[in-house]
């Protein structure tokens, strides 16, 4: 216990991005914004009003920093510049632009304070206002957290707003009339008689002014885009095999390149012999890097092929070989020195449990490989004076620095291009490829190289979701639920993926009790401790992180309990919800799939319940148990995100992370023997298919005052939901995943 | 050797057990069919080889008959085939990466199958993976698809 006194809040509050600097000088340098990066090297001509938007006589691009893996980060962001610019979605290009600090990301700051989303208080949000400044001093461009919406929501907005009113102000100058008589629509200020004037046009006046800093946003009752559905800027590419993504690019004399490193995860390359690679066909070179060799061939299949002819003898691994141990170690872990944080300790836990019949359970989460359908890729140029890199990445600004580092080449001569991703899960929030990618270009001055990794290598370093264990003790009176007593053990995802930056994280690690501690209820005797397991193999961030655990094993212990109360499961957890917004979405989800209605046979239904990034989520899953196997029949998603930027690509999305939340609940897991990931391909890394997959009913809610993004909060209730789902149709308890060790599915 | 893509025949000098996915990227500069797990489990390389949904990764070029039509030959922005179409009007893509595999699986599902059940498309989609989920917006364009075609 006496580690977690000795460590300040403050420590506390670096805890989930681990920035580098301090709080001192805070808050001062903040009201200076970043220099605006277009403007370095803009021809004549071109206008670049804010950091955002971009205007020439060939059109008008709004710049995307956020990156794209699948959830439409571009076409939100373009929604959200367009709405006030007043430029129509087809008449733009999005490009996601250089990486620069002036594209910090705000809301991964606010969202690493140790504050609940729900707490409101002046604390809780002069502490988010500091985690804010941090991340802009150090220039955090990074895609992560389900930030995109909030951290853009009014910034772009203004962007759009900011570059409008100096239009008009252009439109003044050339026309000699007043800004206040001049209106915009469709990409073209309007004068009074009617004469449109294209911004294209007023591109080369604009120029020459200083932006018009004092916007008003509009009024949301105004909007035209925002809340509208739209077709995606991506929707034709993607349906006609047109777009390129990142294993698709290409240079002109670019060779290809294949790496094998140590499938014992950071282990050392003891020798190697490429004889036999050497002379296959296309085979270029053989080179070493760190910890491993490249082959370096003149065709991506002729690279693996070469590659994997390599012979290689291998150091051991820099963590236990078996996975026996991996549990142990976390089993180990539930003790007073390793104890992280208590975030939540409301009532008395341990008087209320003393002498109290208790419920006592015990849950499990498995290592999983983010495994996006694109194996990753990076194309890396070193020249004379300056680098290139072309990938698909969610932390350009970090690529920036680390290829600096490898190659020594200045930081401003590193220029990272970054290209469309097919998918990511957080698998691109780790640059290793890229690191390897320029060892091997260094070694070729002058010719582009193109690092693809086989599936397989793809998958022995895919450095995975977290493994987890849950431990929960509680009690019931009177048909409700009175204790509540939730310990979780896992290693720090945020040390392990900082780590591999170069970064320390200085105190507890809110990803440890992410999705448990900061559920909105009022629970009488309600503790969540965070217990921090030692190092094991690499990890990192998993879509929706520490809460892809917590959130199954809080809410499956809480529909244990309340089981054992003999309550409902609906009404209880409304009983217990404090949170308005909150109870919206259960109450939401209760009406959707007309709850408590008496069901055919074999049929149960399962809630489940977790805020997590801010987001309140409630599902319900329905299954049937049939001779072969639970059937996945529907499920029905309520979530409250304060605004639905695009209900099209809202759906679209809460239906694909049911999808991944409930296949990888009864199917996945990555395991390790001998130090190694047994699993390497689709064929041991199972994942849902289409016979597999329910029907999705979501509803998006807009009741909250907080904008926030969905790329992850419907990832932590389903499995819950799932679990509690099979207890009401067999029965059985599943408190562990994959679920299909303990049931069969069909 | 020769091969036929797209109508266009080609003249192309690998080993004889290149598998034609790679022979398209890399020899041809045809990305649409794309490289997702190299062992027949996710679809993604799906392109038609006499009318024949195949797998691109598991056909070694010294098995290449008829004609092979990759995603780029079914149909283009400008032009686009029926399933393409019903692709767009259903907005399935999220990251993409499979899409062009899945589309390939449907527009020879449809001609076999023009009044598809849930069933027969769950059954027949099966052999495409998509890690981002959309599977419930894949089989409302395939019966949308079907539906179209079956107009026509």
């Amino acid at each position: 216990m006496g580690k977690i006194k000795t460590i300040a809040r403050r420590s506390f509050l670096t805890g989930s991005a681990a920035i580098v600097g301090g709080v001192a000088f805070g808050v001062y340098r903040y009201k200076t914004p970043y220099a605006n990066p277009l403007l370095n090297g803009l021809p004549e001509g071109e206008a670049a009003l804010t950091a955002y938007v971009k205007i020439d006589a060939s059109g008008i691009t709004l710049i995307t920093p956020r990156a794209d893996s699948g959830q439409g980060a571009y076409s939100v962001q373009a929604i959200l510049i367009a709405e006030e610019l007043d430029v129509e979605l087809d008449q733009i290009n999005v490009d996601p632009g250089m990486p620069d600090k002036a594209y910090y990301n705000t809301a991964l700051g606010a969202d690493g304070a140790p504050f609940a989303p729900t707490d409101d208080s002046f604390a809780a949000n002069t502490t988010r206002a500091v985690m804010d400044s941090m991340m802009k001093f150090a220039g955090m461009q990074i895609t992560g957290g389900s930030t995109t919406v909030p951290d853009s929501y009014e910034k772009l907005r203004v962007a759009g707003a900011v570059a409008r009113e100096t239009l008009k102000m252009a439109a003044a100058e050339k026309t000699d009339i007043a800004v206040a008589d001049l209106r915009t629509k469709s990409g073209k200020v309007i004068t009074p008689d009617g004469t449109e004037i294209r911004y294209e046009d007023l591109a080369a006046i604009a120029a020459t002014l200083d932006p018009v800093e004092d916007v008003a946003l509009r009024d949301p009752n105004t909007w035209r885009i925002l809340g509208k559905q739209h077709q995606r800027y991506d929707t034709v590419a993607k349906s006609t095999g047109t777009q390129a993504y990142s294993i698709d690019f290409k240079r002109d004399g670019m060779v290809h390149a294949m790496v094998r490193t140590n499938p014992r995860r950071g282990g050392e390359m003891i020798s190697f012999d490429d004889t036999e690679a050497k002379a296959m066909r296309g085979v270029q070179k053989v080179l070493p890097i760190t910890g491993g060799v490249a082959v370096v061939a003149d065709n991506t299949w002729r690279a693996i092929q070469a590659a994997n002819a390599v012979e290689i003898e291998w150091g051991a691994a820099p963590y236990p070989a078996e996975m026996d141990a991996h549990w142990q170690a976390l089993s180990d872990s539930f003790n007073d020195d390793q104890q992280d944080s208590r975030q939540r300790d409301d009532g008395n836990v341990v008087a209320a449990l003393d002498g109290a019949d208790v419920i006592e359970a015990e849950y499990r989460a498995p290592y999983l490989a983010h495994a996006p359908l694109e194996p990753i890729s990076a194309v890396v140029e070193v020249s004379e004076d300056r680098v290139d890199v072309w990938t698909g990445t969610q932390i350009p600004r970090f690529v920036q620095t680390n290829v600096s580092k490898v190659t020594g080449v200045d930081f401003d001569d590193v220029h990272v291009h970054v290209l469309m991703m097919g998918g990511s899960f957080g698998h691109r929030l780790e640059d290793r490829i890229v690191k390897e990618a320029t060892e091997v270009a260094m070694q070729m001055p002058g010719i582009p190289v193109k690092l693809t990794y086989s599936r397989e290598e793809d998958m022995a370093h895919d450095d995975t979701r977290q493994i987890a264990m849950g431990r929960g003790r509680g009690s019931v009176k009177n048909g409700q639920v009175e204790t509540m007593d939730l310990g979780i053990a896992m290693p720090s995802v945020v040390a392990s993926q900082m780590g591999r930056q170069g970064l320390s994280l200085p105190g507890p690690d809110t990803q440890i009790v992410a999705g448990a501690w900061e559920q909105p209820l009022s629970i009488p005797n309600y503790r969540i401790t965070g217990y921090r397991a030692p190092e094991l193999a690499p990890i990192s961030s998993w879509r929706s992180v520490g809460a892809s655990t917590n959130g199954f094993f809080h809410d499956v212990f809480l529909d244990e309990l309340i089981h054992a109360a003999g309550a409902d499961q609906m009404e209880e957890r409304l009983r217990l919800c404090w949170h308005e917004p909150s109870r919206k979405v259960l109450e939401k989800v209760a009406e959707m799939s007309n709850w408590g209605a008496p069901l055919a046979p074999k049929k149960g239904r399962g809630v489940g319940f977790c805020m997590s990034f801010g987001v309140a989520v409630a599902e319900v899953v329905e299954v049937t148990n049939t001779d072969d196997g639970i059937k996945l029949d529907k499920v029905w998603v309520a979530a409250e995100v304060g605004k639905v930027v695009d209900p099209n690509m809202f759906e679209n999305m809460v239906q694909g992370g049911v999808n991944w939340a409930l296949g990888h609940a009864i199917m996945s897991e990555i395991t390790y023997s001998d130090g190694m990931t047994e699993q390497e391909n689709f064929d041991t890394f199972e994942s849902l298919r289409m016979y597999q997959s329910p029907k999705i009913e979501v509803a998006g809610l807009e009741n909250g005052d907080h904008v926030r993004g969905i790329g992850e909060p419907m990832v932590p209730p389903a499995a819950a939901a799932l679990s509690n789902a099979i207890f009401a149709a067999t029965g059985q308890r599943i408190r562990e995943m994959p679920m299909n060790k303990f049931i069969d599915f069909v | 050797m020769k091969i036929t893509v797209n109508g266009t025949q080609y003249d192309i000098d690998v080993e004889s057990d290149m598998p034609l996915l790679w022979v398209l990227r890399d020899e041809l500069g045809i990305t649409g069919p794309k490289y997702g797990c190299g062992i027949a489990q996710c679809g993604a390389c799906t392109v038609h080889m006499n009318g024949e949904a195949v797998k691109s990764c598991q056909v070694a070029a010294e098995d290449i008959v008829g004609e092979v039509v990759t995603i780029e030959g079914l149909g283009t922005p400008d032009a686009m085939h029926a399933v393409q179409s019903a692709w767009v009007e259903h907005q399935v893509a999220q990251c993409g990466y499979c899409q062009s595999g899945q589309m390939m699986t449907a527009a020879a599902f449809v001609l076999e199958t023009p009044a598809p059940t849930d069933e027969k498309i769950d059954e027949a989609m099966s052999r495409n993976l998509c890690r981002c989920g959309t599977y419930p917006r894949i089989r409302a364009a395939v019966k949308t698809a079907a539906k179209n075609l079956s107009d026509a």
